[in-house]
């Protein structure tokens, strides 16, 4: 005689909203729309609005494939035990049929009503998201979010093929913007819940190489971090507004970044908090720098 | 048993109420996209 699993009630609506870690969503659309708002040729809004919708509904999709593939790892640890299926509000399956669901009417819908150059990129942003990052890399090597920190990059790119049908030089740049961020951004946080991730077994920088070493690698990767946003202005893709608020504002990210690799831990982690908050900030108002050149131009 | 009965049904209600919330928006947004798509076909 077999013993069946406990049978949970429906879950909650709201859990099925937080299995699209809204939060992370914020900063996804923001890029997205930044990118296409930096596109040469507009669009019509409510394909605008659509393309936008898409973009996140998929980062959505995305979100919640990965509690449904990591809920035992989000079990252990305290800042994602609460999530819908760790908490036991929410059977796995459900989870899984909502962000194959989701992942496919956003990658559906951009293609109809949007274009096939943002429907491609979206595919790939989420299969790269869910297989390469969370599946492969994310318990297997320290490198996890370097690699997979190009997950998060698609979305200005997302945007400007939304808006223009094609790729060119300004959004690759904002795709390797992000790219870069990801690393230091993400080494701040883990230097401040290092015990946690070493608890789940997650093979983050700080676990694996020690603290040092992942100090000494936020510093490196901040270099190429701030050439890069820096870029488009030199490059005459972007006029001197976005090049005077690139500076000042990477400049503050490096003295941050500078503080951090320079530390050790201490009782608060006051540096590297505030690392990590800046990092969210600088990303927000360096993508809207960037939007209000294309206006003042 | 009737507790979990009542949160059972409330629950069904919630997310019927949801669902039904967004399709009418998605049968909304699809109308305009079909009109912005006529648009930018007479336009060309």
């Amino acid at each position: 005689m077999t013993t069946a699993a406990p049978l949970l009630p429906p879950a909650d609506w709201r859990d099925f909203l937080a299995l699209t870690k809204p939060r992370v969503m914020t900063l996804v659309v923001f890029t997205g729309l930044c990118g296409m708002l930096a596109a040469p040729r507009g669009i019509a809004p409510v394909l605008a609005f659509t393309a936008i919708l898409c973009i996140a509904l998929g980062a959505g999709a995305a979100g919640a494939l990965n509690q449904w593939y990591e809920a035992d790892l989000d079990a252990v640890m305290k800042r994602t035990a609460k999530r819908p299926l760790p908490a036991g509000r929410m059977d796995r399956q459900s989870a899984l049929h909502f962000g194959v669901g989701l992942a496919a009417f956003s990658v559906i819908l951009m293609g109809l009503a949007v274009n096939m150059a943002a429907a491609a990129i979206l595919t790939v942003s989420i299969l790269f998201y869910v297989l390469i990052y969370t599946v492969w890399l994310k318990r297997r090597t320290p490198q996890n979010i370097v690699i997979g920190g190009a997950a998060g990059a698609f979305p200005p790119l997302i945007g400007w093929a939304a808006a223009t049908g094609e790729v060119a030089v300004l959004p690759v740049l904002l795709f390797a913007l992000v790219f870069l961020w990801t690393p230091p951004h993400f080494w701040a946080l883990a230097l401040f819940i290092e015990s946690d991730y070493a608890k789940a077994g997650i093979p983050m920088l700080p676990v694996v190489a020690g603290e040092r070493a992942t100090r000494r690698q936020i510093g490196l990767y901040t270099i190429p971090m701030a050439l890069v946003a820096v870029a488009p202005w030199p490059l005459g893709l972007t006029g001197a507004f976005y090049g005077a608020a690139s500076i000042a504002l990477t400049a503050i990210f490096g003295a941050l970044a500078a503080r951090v690799t320079i530390g050790r831990n201490t009782p608060g982690m006051k540096p590297e908090k505030r690392l990590f908050a800046y990092s969210i900030i600088y990303l927000f108002v360096i993508f809207g720098a960037l939007v209000v050149d294309r206006w003042l131009a | 048993m009737g507790d979990e009965q009542e949160l059972i049904q409330r629950r069904q209600k919630a997310r019927a109420i949801v669902t039904a919330v967004l399709l009418l928006a998605f049968v909304v947004l699809t109308f305009f996209i079909t009109i912005a798509k006529i648009r930018e076909g007479m336009a060309q």
